[in-house]
């Protein structure tokens, strides 16, 4: 029994990242009908800006905080530069260019800071004061810092103007022109939002998976499985579908199918819902007319 | 306008002379190369070759078929590990090996592609890219490991040069891998430019007229997934072989995203493209290792980095890639010339 | 006085297609001119040219300063609300959210809240409605709603594209009652592109006939509404 609730809490607590993942990937898709297959390499890279930082000796938490809005910034700036530029290509073209990305931030983090794993602090105390043996400091307080950012994007998208106006450019960029809203600069912040949210994603799981440039790899699969299995259109189920899958993925991996191939659950989740329900869970059935 | 015909006909005659001479050297230096170039060198065209197989089956699928497919290192893996497990756990002769691992990738493809038909081209992506990345960990799934042999893969011998011909081992390989790409490309050169490579052209550019046209869509695209699989597990069967030996970790994310990237440099939906894309992909992490030994530690990045940045320029300037850049080139100096 | 909206050769094109030839079209201060046509004839691309959704070649004139907008915000922000085709409805969104959008680009908190009201008080079922997502709301309500978002921009000119589109014959009677309301107290400027006929020359003041892109007849509303041929083709009788 105490294994079980231990691979459950901290099924819950990778599933604390995993719904971040899927959360900027969602954010991404409502926005542009695009998947985002550089999120991992993004998020990995900001995870490598922090740690940069504590090495050079800032507090955690600065550190934490200057990643995040670096990120932000990052994340618009790659949607101004680059995709911006093939805005209406077709699928194909933005699928290779998406994959550039991916490989450039990839080995961008591997020549500047090498390819040797490096283990990242938890800025969470290691003695446990409660939770007894079932979830670390670090697990729960992935936990918190995830449903506290949720939170903050929550408040953000439903009682802001800014946030108002975000989601009417996604929905129905036409009609936002239309009151002067300029979607190409909602389009730049939605990204800037998806890229802070990767990056304590990726902060939030070093510590537990290490840190080195191909770290991302699998949790991007665990968030696009989230993703999809919420529905790609839908943040609440992204959110829910991370946590379900962190645990799926633990319980798979501790009772069905052997911890070394936990990846492969993913890739069952991901075509499972591709071929069996695509609008997921709580996403809306896309019907396209002939 | 004067008769512009006996001038055109004669027009032709001179660049079709060139070009037949152009393809005789071609095959001249083909033929020649391993005689005149090092073991190792000749291994690395051997490797050319292998790449040019497997990006032609990439290409089938992707470029003229319109299916994206960010997984083929999966074929190219399963292709191999196939052949591998055939050779050293069951003796069986490697030209029995190969042809039945592209058979079983046919296979394998061919029941990917049957759910792969409800995916459209993002969710495509997204399901070949989740392939990719759980390859490695699918290869080392604990209860195949008395075939597979787990992390370490198995170790093949590189096999001797047949009928006791004065061959080299590796120039015997190059010529086996040289021996399985002419066929090949001379079966894929014949489906595209046939009445199914059409309806595979058609299925890819409008689908759904294609479909009220009376083209089995269903039916042409697992076809086009089997066969695109079949050439890449082909080509993974060879690679064991000259490479020898097969392991899980070197069929990952990034064996896939070489392929694309083979495909795109080369030029999509071009057959002769997939011989740029090959060269591009085998030499290109060799001239950015001799690089960057001048100016640093960064080898593993560079190509890499190389690579994602022509991607996304070459997406940008010029999306039909090398193949299409030749034939603008063509053109214009055909205009040049016609005046 | 100069015009409060002028078009001085207007052409726009949708890709290679030519649509509008050579359209000079004005709107006065406080006026309202209406422009009626068949399906087809080029109405509603005139209002896509206005607002930059379409190619377009030729001079516009806005309170008397050139007018080029690149991209549709902005008309928005150079006071020119577009209620389009098809409502242009943010679905999802309440109704209220609807409303706040029309004021995205206006930065008097208090003025925003007042035209709130007064969005209310000329279409009292909006407030019934408020929270509802707008997906909910019939065609007319959505009509109104389209009005009301573009009202809270505090426009000088209001482009309404086919209002009566879809709507029963008593609510189409409701509304146009409203606008002309609303063109009296607010003094909005509105330019309409209407089907009916009948309805747009009792609003308008001033009035221009499309046919397949360009202008075939133009004049004050009661000139217009004389002559032989629009009574047979446009008025029926």
């Amino acid at each position: 029994m105490f294994a079980f609730t231990h691979q459950v809490l901290s099924g819950l607590a990778m599933g604390s990242v995993y719904a971040s993942v899927a959360l900027a990937i969602v954010m991404i898709y409502q926005a542009t009908r695009l998947v985002n297959f550089a999120q991992g390499e993004m998020a990995m890279f900001s995870t490598y800006l922090a740690w940069a930082m504590i090495d050079a000796g800032l507090p955690y938490w600065v550190a934490f905080f200057l990643t995040v809005v670096i990120s932000f910034v990052l994340g618009a700036a790659i949607e101004r530069l680059v995709i911006r530029r093939f805005d209406g290509a077709p699928v194909l073209t933005v699928v290779i260019v998406f994959i550039g990305l991916l490989v450039i931030i990839n080995s961008l983090a591997g020549w500047l800071f090498t390819y040797s794993i490096k283990s990242f602090e938890s800025p969470f105390p290691e003695t446990a004061r409660f939770g007894a043996g079932y979830i670390s400091p670090h697990e729960m307080g992935a936990i918190g810092v995830t449903l506290a950012m949720l939170a903050l994007i929550y408040v953000f998208f439903r009682f802001t103007p800014l946030g108002l106006a975000m989601r009417a450019a996604a929905q129905n960029p036409l009609s936002a022109r239309l009151v002067g809203i300029s979607v190409g600069r909602m389009l730049a912040i939605g990204w800037g939002l998806a890229a802070a949210v990767g990056a304590v994603a990726g902060m939030m799981a070093a510590p537990i998976v290490y840190l080195d440039p191909n770290m991302m790899g699998g949790i991007l699969l665990y968030g696009f499985a989230a993703a999809l299995l919420g529905g790609i259109d839908n943040p609440w189920g992204a959110v829910i579908g991370g946590f379900l899958v962190g645990v799926l993925e633990n319980i798979a991996g501790a009772y069905l199918v052997g911890a070394e191939i936990k990846l492969s659950v993913a890739l069952a989740i991901i075509i499972g819902v591709l071929v069996a329900r695509p609008s997921g869970l709580f996403g809306r059935v896309i019907v396209t007319r002939v | 306008m004067p008769d512009a015909r006996p001038a055109a006909t004669l027009e032709q005659a001179g660049p079709r002379r060139a070009r037949v001479a152009a393809i005789g050297l071609a095959l001249v230096c083909v033929l020649a190369l391993p005689f005149a170039a090092s073991g190792y060198q000749t291994f690395q065209f051997s490797q050319v070759v292998i790449y040019a197989i497997a990006l032609l089956g990439l290409n089938l699928l992707t470029g003229f078929n319109g299916q994206i497919s960010l997984g083929h290192g999966a074929f190219f893996g399963i292709g191999g590990y196939v052949a591998a497990i055939l050779i050293v756990k069951f003796g069986v002769p490697y030209g029995v090996a190969i042809p039945i691992a592209g058979a079983v990738c046919f296979g394998a493809g061919f029941l990917f592609g049957l759910p792969a038909l409800r995916l459209g081209g993002l969710y495509l992506a997204l399901a070949t890219f989740a392939l990719a990345v759980a390859t490695p960990q699918l290869l080392k799934f604990k209860a195949f490991d008395a075939y597979t042999g787990g992390v370490q893969g198995l170790l093949l011998s590189k096999p001797k040069a047949p009928l006791g011909l004065p061959l080299t081992r590796d120039q015997w390989l190059y010529f086996l891998c040289l021996g399985c790409a002419i066929p090949l490309f001379w079966a894929a050169a014949n489906l595209v430019h046939s009445r199914i490579g059409r309806a595979l052209v058609a299925i890819r550019d409008h689908p759904i007229a294609a479909e009220t046209m009376g083209v089995d869509a269903a039916l042409y695209k697992t076809t086009t997934f089997g066969i695109s699989a079949a050439y890449t597990g082909v080509a993974g069967a060879l690679m064991s072989l000259i490479v020898g030996f097969v392991s899980p970790d070197s069929f990952g994310l990034f064996l896939s995203l070489s392929l694309l990237v083979g495909i795109v440099v080369g030029g999509l939906a071009s057959i002769p493209g997939v011989v740029v894309g090959a060269l591009f992909i085998e030499f290109t992490p060799n001239i950015a290792d001799r690089i960057s030994d001048v100016l640093g530690e960064s080898a593993k990045a560079m190509p890499w980095a190389i690579y994602g940045v022509l991607l996304i320029l070459i997406m940008y300037a010029a999306p039909s890639g090398a193949a299409g850049a030749a034939k603008r080139v063509a053109r214009a100096a055909q205009r040049l010339r016609g005046g | 006085m100069a015009a409060l909206l002028e078009m001085r050769g207007l052409r726009a094109f949708y890709g290679q297609t030519q649509a509008l030839y050579d359209i000079d079209l004005a709107v006065e201060q406080g006026g309202v001119t209406a422009v009626l046509g068949a399906n087809g004839a080029g109405k509603t691309t005139l209002l896509r040219a206005l607002c930059a959704m379409t190619r377009r070649e030729g001079e516009i004139f806005f309170d008397g300063e050139p007018f080029a907008p690149r991209e549709a915000e902005d008309a928005a922000r150079r006071g020119i609300a577009h209620a389009p085709d098809g409502r242009g409805t943010f679905l999802d969104l309440t109704v209220d959210e609807n409303l706040r959008l029309g004021a995205y680009t206006r930065r008097d908190r208090a003025g925003v809240a007042r035209d709130l009201r007064r969005a209310f008080d000329y279409f009292p079922r909006l407030e019934e409605r408020r929270g509802q997502q707008a997906g909910t709301l019939s065609g007319g309500e959505q009509q109104m709603l389209a009005i009301s978002r573009a009202l809270m921009l505090r426009p000088r000119l209001l482009l309404l594209d086919e209002p009566s589109f879809g709507l029963a014959p008593l609510v189409v009677k409701e509304i146009f009652r409203i606008l002309a309301a609303i063109n009296r107290e607010e003094r909005v400027s509105m330019l309409i592109v209407e089907q009916n006929a009948n309805l747009a020359l009792d609003l308008a003041d001033r009035a221009y006939l499309l046919e397949t892109g360009r202008v075939a007849f133009h004049g004050a509303s009661s000139v217009v509404r004389a002559d032989e041929s629009v009574r047979r083709v446009y008025l029926g009788y």
